[in-house]
Formats: C-alpha cells, structure tokens, sequence
C-alpha cells in the first residue's frame, strides 16, 4: 500500500476530488496548508504600508491505495491540477505499513 | 421642553454608543489574529469606565459652574441636581439628564479612538487607568474649554460643532504621545503586521458612519433644520473622502482597496465633525476630498518617514483629519447656515481661521503634555507594556485567558 500526499492550487481540490471518484478512489483527506518553493509569494498594501507574503495557501489531499493504483492515482491527479504554470504543486508517494478501519477492526488492503 | 427633541437626542445618544463597538470591530479586524480580543477589550472597557466616571465626575468637571475659564466645578457631582428639567445654559428643549446622557457617549468614545495608538502592546492595568486619567485630566477639561459655558475657547469664538477639537485633536496627539511612549511593536518591518480580517473592519467602519448621524446631527441638540443640514453634510463628507482616498491609492500604488475606502470615509466623517454645523453641502465636499488625502499622506507616507508605530493609525485619521476638519472650519464657516457661528475665510472673515488654528494649538499642547504626565506617572507604579514573551503570545490569550478564533475544532 502507498499514501499518495498531492499539494495542489486550492481552487483545483473539486475537481482532483470528482476524478478520483469516478476512478473508484472515495477515501480522502484534504488539509488547508501554506508553503513556498518555486512559486513566489504575493504583495499586499494595507494602508499604503505594503507586505509580501511568501507562504502561499494551498491544499493537500491525502489518500492511501493498494500499489497497483498508484499510477492511475497519480495519473489523474497530474492531469487534473495541472496549469502549466509555477506553482501547480508536488506529489509524494511513500509506502504504508498496515491500514485498520477503527469501526470494523479490518485491517490491511481489505481495511482500504 | 420639546418632546420631539428629546426623543431625538435619546435615539442619536444610542447611536453614538453604537459607534464605541463599531470602533471595535473596526480596530480589531486591523491587528493580527492573536490580539483581536484585546483590542475590542480596549473599547469595550471604556465604555464600562468612563460611563461611570462621567457620571460621577466627568459632566459636572465639563459642564459644571466655570472657575476662570479653565474646569467645571462639582455641583454636579453624582449627577446631583442633574433631573428631568432642562438646563437653559447648553438645551432649553430637552431634559438635562438627555443631555448628560447624550455627553456621555461622546466622553466614552474618545479616549477608545487613543487605543488604536497602542494597540497589540499595552497592558490591561495600565490601560484602565490611562483612560480613566486621560479622561478626567484631557477630556473634561477641554469639553469644558470648548462646550462649557465660560470656557476659555468658547469664549475665544472657536467654532467646534460636535467635537473636533474636544474629540479627534485631543484624541489624536494623545495617541501619537502614547505610540512613542509605548514604542513599536516588536517585529515592525520583519513580521508581517497585516490585517486579519478586513469584512470585520468594513463593518466597524459602518457601524461609525452611521453612529456619525447621531454624533454629528444629535449636537444641534433639536430635531430641526439645522439637525438636516448637518446630516446631509456629514455624509457628504465621507462619501467625498472616501472617493478622494480610492481615487489617490489607485495612483499611487495603482490599486484601490477596501480597507481605504473604509479607511477615506472615517476621515471624512473626522474632518466634518467640526465644521458639519456651519458649512454648506457643497463645502462639505472640499473638506471630505481634502480630509481623505491629507489622511491618505498622513498614514502612508508620514507614519513610514518618521517610523513611529501608530499601529491602526489613531493620530493619522483622527489628528490630521481633526486638525483640518478644525482649520477648516475657519475657512468655509457661514453665517448662512448657522447665525450662532461665524463667517470663515472665503465668507471675508479672516480672524476666524485664526481663532480655529489658536484653539487647536492650544489643544495639541494640553494634550501632547497631559498625556504624556499621565504615562510617566502610570509608569511610576506598573509596566505600561507587555513583556515579549506576551506580546509574542499575543493579548488574547496572555491578558485575557481566551482566543477569538479556536485553531482546532
């Protein structure tokens, strides 16, 4: 099993969430997060004083899958967050050792 | 006694209460997440304290018998005497105790504008008792030079309708006076100072312009025509600043924001104060455009040169907005409107910007001194500012034992 973690544009998350669904991914975890890297940051000006922002607001979603769905997963992810421009985002995939459903008490790939 | 009348002075007394909170929501939306209730705290408690210090002291040290010009004295003391039945000296049509009432709300509003200066550093003690001394030691005695009967500025012919002198001047230099003493926050052109949430300060901005209606028109102390003049003016002069700020962002740093339009209709509403009893309409529109960008200068070219931390800039608007409201009206002042006022400048009268620019130096004085006693003398006996390691922690939760916004859940 992997976990797949995507940190993609904010406004991408709706449509990330719709094709993973309809390719049989339901099971995810989307979190608010601020970050940097090759994108800069923005300038805001309150009061003539001005600011720049160097953390950007991004989101990031996190769902796990058995291996041989990780690059349909990623597939679909880079196809659907992808601008063309600086700052579309990163995908990490890491291996997971075990997975338990709390309510069940299932465990493994069937945990999934 | 004019039914009528007092009905209105009860209904504008309740709105210029509304504007304390409406400071608020204004300030608070302007610090960052950490110290947004800290900052309501500081309006908030002045209305706590100085509505009771006005009635146990303030009105009769404002309002009492005159001792040579300079401070009411305490017949009134506890609102002794203070009834039902009108006092012929300040408004003939409208109970006494309305009319206290009414004083009050102003009194209570005035040292909450100085809290804007120090905001994000201050300690809670030391605020209470900076207000309750400002108060008795500032504002009364400067309402009492102005509005008193007797008093010296009054007597000296300086026009101030509803309070530039007696409200925004004083204010104003008070907070320039705190935010040096004080000094900058820590981080200042490091650390982002950005606003955390605008919507909350376009609402106190709101919530100001329309307490201003009270404020400004409930001190013809009559629901007449002078009381419409006046509302028509007052919002003639936001609505003049408010376009004369967006219009002056958007060339100087080619975009026109919220938070300066907000920002030009507050000063419009600053500049008129003084001036909305005695101008016509269409000078009203001269004072908001001038308010709006001599503000605009003040706070974002001024504070950045002389790099003194007027946090949510209580000196940029209400001083300079106040000091040209108060020279302004010795400019654009006419009989026409008010017979009880003045001609102005372009009326033929010269003396009048005279006495205006008099009244408000001696005002700057008083205050800038005052004030900075007052500090000295509160430093005497506890810290006036938080430690760093609170003021990292943010006032909320340092001060106050809670958090405006729960980070989890």
């Amino acid at each position: 099993m992997k976990k797949i973690e995507a940190i993609i544009r904010p406004g991408k998350l709706d449509n990330v969430k719709d094709a993973l669904g309809a390719h049989g991914v339901n099971g995810l975890t989307v979190t608010q997060v601020i970050g940097c890297g090759k994108q800069k940051g923005n300038t805001q000006v309150y009061r003539g004083v001005e600011y720049t922002i160097h953390l950007i607001p991004k989101v990031k979603i996190e769902v796990v899958v058995i291996d041989s769905d990780v690059d349909k997963v990623i597939e679909v992810i880079t196809q659907v967050a992808r601008t063309g421009e600086i700052g579309d985002g990163k995908i990490f995939v890491s291996s997971v050792d075990n997975v338990y459903t709390i309510r069940t008490g299932a465990s493994g790939e069937l945990a999934l | 006694m004019d039914t009528g009348d007092t009905a209105f002075i009860l209904v504008s007394s309740a709105m210029v209460l509304l504007m304390t909170p409406g400071l608020a929501l204004f300030y608070g939306g302007m610090v960052r997440k950490k110290n947004v209730l800290g900052t309501f705290m500081h309006s908030w408690i002045a209305i706590g304290l100085i509505s009771l210090q006005w009635i146990l002291i303030g009105f009769t040290l404002a309002f009492g018998t005159d001792h040579h010009g300079l401070i009411g004295g305490l017949d009134w003391l506890g609102l002794n005497g203070v009834g039902m039945d009108p006092n012929t000296d300040y408004a003939a049509t409208i109970p006494a105790i309305v009319f206290m009432g009414f004083q009050m709300m102003f009194a209570v509003i005035t040292p909450a504008l100085i809290s804007g200066a120090v905001a994000e550093r201050m300690r809670f003690p030391a605020f209470i008792l900076f207000m309750l001394l400002w108060a008795t030691f500032v504002y009364d005695p400067v309402a009492h030079w102005v509005w008193g009967v007797g008093g010296f500025l009054r007597n000296l012919g300086a026009l101030d309708f509803a309070g530039g002198n007696v409200v925004h001047i004083s204010s104003g230099y008070s907070a320039l006076v705190a935010a040096l003493v004080l000094g900058k926050r820590k981080g200042l052109g490091k650390e982002s100072m950005a606003p955390h949430h605008l919507p909350m300060t376009v609402l106190g901005a709101g919530l100001l312009w329309f307490g201003w209606f009270g404020f400004n028109a409930g001190s013809a102390l009559g629901a007449n025509g002078l009381a419409g003049m006046v509302f028509v003016n007052t919002n003639t002069a936001a609505a003049a600043a408010a376009i004369a700020w967006a219009f002056v962002e958007r060339i100087h740093r080619g975009k026109t924001t919220m938070l300066g339009v907000a920002s030009g209709a507050i000063s419009g509403l600053v500049a008129i104060t003084p001036a909305c009893g005695f101008v016509t309409p269409l000078s009203s529109i001269v004072i908001g455009l001038v308010g709006g960008l001599v503000c605009y200068i003040a706070i974002s070219v001024m504070k950045a040169k002389f790099g003194y931390d007027d946090a949510l800039d209580a000196f940029g608007c209400h001083g300079i907005g106040g000091t040209w409201g108060a020279l302004a009206t010795g400019i654009f002042a006419t009989k026409t409107i008010n017979s009880a006022g003045a001609d102005g400048l372009i009326y033929g009268n010269m003396s009048q910007l005279g006495i205006q620019a008099t009244s408000v130096l001696i005002t700057v004085v008083f205050a800038v001194v005052a004030t900075f006693v007052i500090l000295k003398v509160i430093g005497l006996f506890t810290r006036l500012r938080v430690n760093e390691e609170q003021e990292a922690n943010g006032l909320d939760l340092s001060l106050h034992g809670e958090t405006a916004y729960s980070e989890f859940i």
